[in-house]
């Protein structure tokens, strides 16, 4: 069975910001999840892994609460928690980054930002737009992230390279100051140099303490920035690897399932 | 707030290897050339547009710059304008609004009949009709929101059916004049020289005001601010257009209600599509709904309330095509009255995709293709001739918008 207390390594959080018990989840006769526990802690970079339909993305939408899973219990810091909601998600400081960018193309960057939460004065849908402290606050945002690659906040989204645009992204999804970060395949899609931007954009995630789950199909990225990798087969969580003490070829093996149950053993 | 970062990103002396795109070439010609083209400065081509045509017009006929016909193209051109300014909002949702023709010819002879038959007051009867108009742009939304019918296809039928009430409304004698007063007045009554001048002067320090105080406000929080040379300049363009035109109109009757209601409600949508909530959200609805959503936007509100608006703006412009014509008739509405609605805000560089555009292009494009048509009156063209000239004009406008589109495109994907 699925061991959610596999590794002890150092990175392992004291106590978990946000920990998930037996999430189930089907769509008709699918059962897209099967019993998976989840956990991430502050500080912490988890890499979701696992073969095409294994379960990733259900998971991750379990969580921000766009699918809500048939069966699971939540805490978060502690507290017996429902993610039965966006909102849910969203108010417990949970933010999610899609895979299918959620930007206006015709909007610069400060307005995608800011969409949906714009700063502005009172009078509701009719308030007037605060575009200085929006202008103020984007560049403080971005050079706190030390997103260099956006010279003019007030360029057009839709004329900014995919790893700009995954930049703005992921700044976006901080704007509310979350706790928790997830994103869905962030570098899919992107080169050499842009994926560089994207990875170190996790880093700083990171070092700010965030919680971070990043999915992704690249091994490579994922030894370069998680701390832990949990692996999904089929629904389930078949293993769960310290990024320190474990190599690729091993986690490749509990993908395609070729010896997960080796695999489990070897990481307790 | 935090008080890092207090000033624009690092200055782009040494070129970074990182930045793919988006770079901001420093100012020059070429890119002003370019960016013309390409309709960034979509105003300014309009405005250069206009300045083509009227030169034309004026060296084939010297009447055409008179006070008397300028006076009167303006006042040709208010009723298509303000069903433009409902057609801008439609197009920055990406949406499409058929009906506006119809719907301005019904509210037009539900206000005729109120006012006439039934002998309502003028106002009230006003009121009412652009009531209905909201009603049926509040029915019209509620298909295209709940049964997902694109815009298109509701309002086609919509063109049809509200025509077929405006028969109905109107009943046996088909032609219902309307009496001196109120809604007559509307496009016939002219603001004296001083009230014109006054008029002019709050404009223009109302423009250069807020300008001034948003730079400042800029300034304070230490961000980047244009050029102030570019900055003056604009500002001595406005004011130069506002004094000559304010100058022009007094030459001959003065500045017509008529044309201050237009522009009032071209400044007021204007306002609203760009410095607030809703206004954002529009645009955001219009270059990606499903963004826009995720944003936690309503963009089921918004389209109806956009619904809303454009059936109320041709409510209004078929006030005042009525007004001006002392009559509402069956056709009243028909014809040309719907395309050149659309062509207007379209051949003034608003994007029929969605998402791109000003509601001034409602005003700069009615004046465009106003002028063509009052310039070829003047030449006593046929309408064979006319009808072919405004339909190139219109197509050449598409074909720039959409090879705009098209580029934008390209550049991204590359
Ligand atoms: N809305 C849905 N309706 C029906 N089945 C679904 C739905 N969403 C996911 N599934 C099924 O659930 C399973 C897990 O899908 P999921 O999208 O989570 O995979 P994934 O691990 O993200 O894969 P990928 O790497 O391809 O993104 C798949 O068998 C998929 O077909
Ligand atoms: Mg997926």
């Amino acid at each position: 069975m699925t061991d959610a207390t596999a590794t002890k390594p150092a990175a392992q959080p004291k106590t978990p910001l946000l920990e998930l018990r037996g999430v189930s989840k089907s769509f008709g006769a699918v059962r897209a999840l099967t019993d998976v526990d989840f956990e991430v802690g502050p500080g912490e970079v988890v890499a979701l892994v696992g073969d095409n339909g294994a379960g990733k993305s259900t998971l991750i939408k379990a969580i921000s609460g766009i699918q809500p899973g048939d069966r699971y219990t939540a805490r978060f810091e502690g507290n017996d928690v429902n993610l039965n909601t966006p909102q849910d998600a969203t108010s417990l400081g949970i933010a999610t980054v899609y895979q299918d960018l959620a930007l206006a193309d015709n909007l610069d960057v400060v307005e995608n930002l800011f969409l949906g939460s714009e700063i502005s004065g009172p009078g509701g849908e009719l308030g007037l737009l605060d575009e200085t402290r929006m202008e103020h606050k984007a560049l403080d945002l971005l050079s706190q992230l030390a997103v260099t690659t956006i010279r003019n906040v007030r360029t057009e989204v839709g004329s900014l390279s995919g790893g700009q645009r995954q930049s703005v992204s992921i700044a976006r999804s901080l704007l509310g100051e979350p706790k928790i970060v997830m994103l869905d395949e962030p570098t899919a899609a992107l080169g050499v140099a842009q994926t560089r931007q994207v990875l170190d954009l996790i880093t700083r995630l990171r070092e700010r303490g965030l919680g971070v789950v990043v999915i992704s199909h690249n091994l490579a990225d994922v030894f370069e920035v998680a701390d832990r990798i949990i692996v999904l087969r089929l629904g389930q969580r078949v293993a769960t690897f310290d990024r320190e003490t474990s190599t690729p070829d091993q986690v490749v093996a509990a993908i395609t399932g070729a010896s997960s149950n080796g695999q489990k053993g070897g990481q307790r | 707030m935090s008080d890092t970062a207090t000033k624009a990103p690092p200055p782009p002396e040494t070129p970074d290897p990182t930045t793919e795109a988006g770079e901001r070439p420093e100012f020059s010609l070429g890119a002003a050339l370019r960016g013309l083209a390409e309709g960034e400065l979509g105003s300014l081509r309009v405005i250069l547009g206009i300045a083509l045509v009227w030169i034309i017009f004026q060296t084939q006929n010297s009447n055409f710059l008179t006070a008397l016909n300028l006076t009167n193209l303006m006042l040709q051109v208010v009723a298509v304008g303000l069903v433009s300014v409902g057609v801008v909002l439609v197009l920055l949702l990406g949406e499409i609004d058929l009906s506006i023709g119809s719907v301005s010819g019904l509210c037009a002879a539900i206000m005729a009949v109120l006012n006439i038959k039934h002998g309502w007051a003028p106002v009230p009867a006003v009121v009412a009709a652009i009531i209905a108009g909201g009603i049926i742009g509040a029915f019209q939304g509620f298909f295209v929101n709940f049964f997902k019918i694109p815009s298109f296809v509701v309002t086609l039928a919509g063109l049809i059916g509200w025509q077929g009430l405006q028969l109905q409304v109107l009943g046996d004698t088909g032609t219902i004049n309307l009496q001196s007063g109120f809604i007559v007045d509307l496009t016939s009554k002219f603001f004296s020289s001083a009230t014109g001048w006054i008029l002019g002067i709050v404009a223009i320090a109302a423009y250069v005001g807020s300008a001034l105080w948003r730079r400042r406000r800029r300034v304070a929080a230490g961000l980047g601010v244009e050029d102030f040379f570019a900055f003056a300049f604009r500002a001595v363009l406005v004011a130069i257009a506002v004094v000559v035109s304010i100058y022009v109109l007094n030459q001959d009757r003065g500045l017509p209600y008529a044309v201050l209601i237009f522009i009032g409600f071209v400044w007021v949508f204007a306002f609203i599509t760009t410095r607030t909530r809703f206004g954002r959200h529009m645009y955001a609805v219009g270059g990606n709904a499903e963004a826009a959503r995720r944003a936690g936007i309503n963009v089921t509100r918004v389209r109806m309330v956009v619904f809303v608006l454009s059936s109320g703006m041709a409510a209004i412009g078929g006030i005042m095509a009525a007004s001006r014509l002392l009559a509402v008739n069956q056709s009243s509405g028909g014809s040309d009255f719907l395309l050149l609605a659309i062509a207007g805000p379209v051949v003034a560089g608003t994007s029929l995709f969605g998402g791109r555009g000003t509601v001034w292009s409602a005003l700069l494009g009615a004046i465009l293709i106003g002028s063509i048509s009052n310039g070829m009156d003047l030449l006593a063209l046929s309408s064979a001739v006319k009808f072919m000239i405004t339909g190139g004009v219109l197509l050449a406008a598409v074909t720039i918008d959409s090879a705009t589109r098209l580029r934008r495109q390209s550049v991204r994907r590359a």
